[in-house]
């Protein structure tokens, strides 16, 4: 704080609008830091001063009630030790399988709702808008329960539904099995967020100004060519904004697979993500302790990837993109 | 993009067959849920997609759920939670916003990136140092803890689409406060704040779902009975319950029924907010 404060009272250089008005402005310009305070104080104690100490904490461990630092002694664990790294690389491999079926599914389907609800003269498109965000509203706790009914074996209503169409013997429960359960979770999840990208998306198509069109179709690109050759261009930085927005978010996920599959991340650990491993690691579960140090350390890798995601994003993704906008 | 002034009534059909099939797969789940909400076990099992009629209503879930007393406190601590924090957020993102988008000062531009920082930079990262400040403070179990952990979380992204907004609020009318001498806070919160009503209101949407819907919080920093909002009293009830389909349904149905109702409320406020946030 003192660094901000002195920043802001200490310099006169108002802008030339304001120092010509009639009431000279002071040399102290308190008011600005009043201004700022609650929000800088509020974001600086809870959201960076711990994430901060998270990664300070990741370095120590806790050795007879005191804490002692011991460099990078826990990433040699998570890394070295296979009571840890089996279950940290699963996690991994689990997480990035969760992003890249989000990337591959909501992105085209997002794209596609977003397409047939900017077509012109559309009857019904705000009824259908309202409803394709309805599941981004509602909670995990609601989505993962809601899904865990429908498709248990017990209730018996998917394979009803499946029967409709005669493909009852395809139904598995497939929550319940290793090979599946992930698949599914990604299904779920896909179905509550795929409002995200179609309502930015459909934006962008909104954004588009006339004359693009016009002039497309006077040279006769209508259609689905000028879906590919002039819109499609025209979204792809909201697309790419999707795509880091998901990631961002798959990487600290972890509320609806603590609802469906419990903190355990069953069967089997086969829906095990970073953000259930550190709940278990830093909280503990029926089979250890709770360990904030190892957390912390998770917490930092979950960082440091969340980090490496959103600077390619940025100087990498981002800029080539920018020369497609308008 | 098919049909731009040649629409076969064939296309047309086409595309709303797709829409109304999509609507169906969004809405179905939560349909399905209140649906049986209503019903008596054996129906439930015997004939699930049905609604419930004379023989079949059955309102056991509902006497189950409410009948433990706790659901209207659930109801409650996520209202003082959603509201306080969303209050926090908006009053301290506005006057950020005001700072950073009306004076110039040193490290203005700074200080603006140091906010931002928490728009890509999830809050939960820091879950381990935030536990342990609060046990460290006594506010474990309090709305308080809760509330100042959504207002930090809500903050970046409330700074950054009001800051936006301000920057189309007329500096005539400022200035004209200026010469009649108004203080900078009469300025703020008598000409500025009542302008920017439409911005206010579509950061308050965005930043109030994804506080009545958190999980990870309650469960870490509040999870006694006299704090645990309706998300987490939901987890934690359907979890006790998990065979008593009646009371599971039900349960399930009250905790869509508020969410449902705002965003029925606000839905085109929030629509409106992303299309306009997105056209630049």
């Amino acid at each position: 704080m003192s660094q901000i404060e002195k920043l802001s009272l200490d310099v006169p250089s108002i802008p030339a609008a304001t120092a010509g008005t009639v009431r000279q402005a002071p040399a102290r310009r308190w008011y600005i830091l009043v201004f700022l305070a609650p929000a800088l104080l509020v974001y600086s104690a809870l959201m960076v001063i711990p994430l901060a100490d998270t990664l300070r904490l990741s370095l120590y461990r806790k050795v007879d009630q005191t804490s002692v630092f011991v460099g990078f002694a826990n990433f040699g664990r998570l890394f070295g030790d296979p009571n840890w790294s089996v279950h940290f690389w699963q996690a991994l491999v689990n997480n990035i399988y969760f992003f890249i079926f989000h990337l591959l599914l909501q992105n085209p389907i997002g794209i596609a709702l977003a397409a047939l609800l900017s077509l012109p003269k559309l009857r019904g498109r705000s009824f259908y808008r309202t409803a394709f965000f309805l599941p981004t509203m509602l909670s995990f706790v609601i989505v993962g329960f809601t899904w865990k009914l429908i498709l248990s074996p017990i209730w018996g209503v998917a394979p009803t539904l499946l029967g409709f169409v005669g493909l009852k013997s395809l139904f598995h429960p497939w929550l319940g099995l290793e090979s599946s359960a992930l698949t599914t979770l990604a299904l779920i999840s896909v179905w509550q967020f795929v409002g995200i990208p179609m309502m930015l998306i459909y934006a962008a198509m909104l954004s588009i100004p006339e004359e693009v069109i016009e002039a497309a179709e006077l040279d006769n690109v209508t259609g689905f060519a000028q879906f590919w050759k002039i819109k499609l261009p025209l979204i792809l930085p909201t697309i790419g904004m999707c795509s880091i927005l998901t990631f961002v978010g798959n990487f600290n996920a972890f509320d609806l697979i603590y609802t469906a599959q419990g903190a355990l991340a069953g069967p089997n650990y086969s829906t095990d993500i970073l953000g259930t491993f550190l709940f278990r690691t830093f909280f503990g579960n029926q089979l250890q302790l709770g360990d904030p140090n190892m957390g912390a350390t998770i917490a930092t890798m979950m960082f440091l990837i969340i980090l490496i995601g959103v600077s390619i994003y940025l100087f990498g993704v981002q800029q080539r993109m920018r020369r497609y906008q308008l | 993009m098919m049909y731009t002034t040649r629409t076969s009534p064939l296309t047309r059909g086409v595309v709303h067959l797709v829409l109304v099939a999509y609507t169906l797969l969004c809405i179905g789940p939560v349909l399905l849920v209140a649906i049986n909400s209503f019903k008596s076990r054996a129906a439930i099992f015997r004939s699930p997609l049905s609604l419930p009629d004379a023989t079949t209503f059955d309102l056991i879930g509902y006497r189950t759920v409410l009948g433990q007393g706790v659901f209207a406190r659930y109801f409650l601590n996520s209202m003082i939670v959603t509201l306080g924090s969303l209050g926090c957020v908006l009053l301290f993102g506005a006057m950020a916003a005001f700072a950073l988008s009306e004076y110039r000062f040193k490290g203005n531009k700074l200080l603006g990136l140091y906010l931002s920082l928490g728009i890509m930079v999830p809050i939960r990262l820091g879950t381990v140092a935030i536990l342990n400040m609060m046990v460290a403070s006594r506010l474990v179990d309090t709305h308080l803890a809760l509330i100042l952990i959504y207002t930090a979380q809500g903050l970046p992204v409330a700074v950054f689409i009001l800051s936006e907004f301000m920057q189309g609020i007329s500096k005539d009318l400022k200035d004209a406060g200026r010469i009649d001498g108004l203080s900078e806070y009469t300025i703020f919160f008598r000409l500025v704040l009542p302008l920017m009503r439409p911005a206010v209101a579509t950061v308050a949407v965005f930043t109030m779902i994804p506080i009545w819907n958190d999980l990870w919080f309650p469960l870490i920093v509040a999870p006694g009975e006299a704090t645990k909002t309706v998300t987490l009293g939901a987890q934690v009830f359907i979890g006790q319950f998990v065979t008593n389909w009646n009371a599971v349904l039900a349960a399930l149905t009250l905790a869509i029924v508020p969410v449902l109702v705002l965003y029925l409320l606000f839905s085109r406020q929030l629509i409106r907010g992303i299309t306009a946030g997105a056209v630049k």
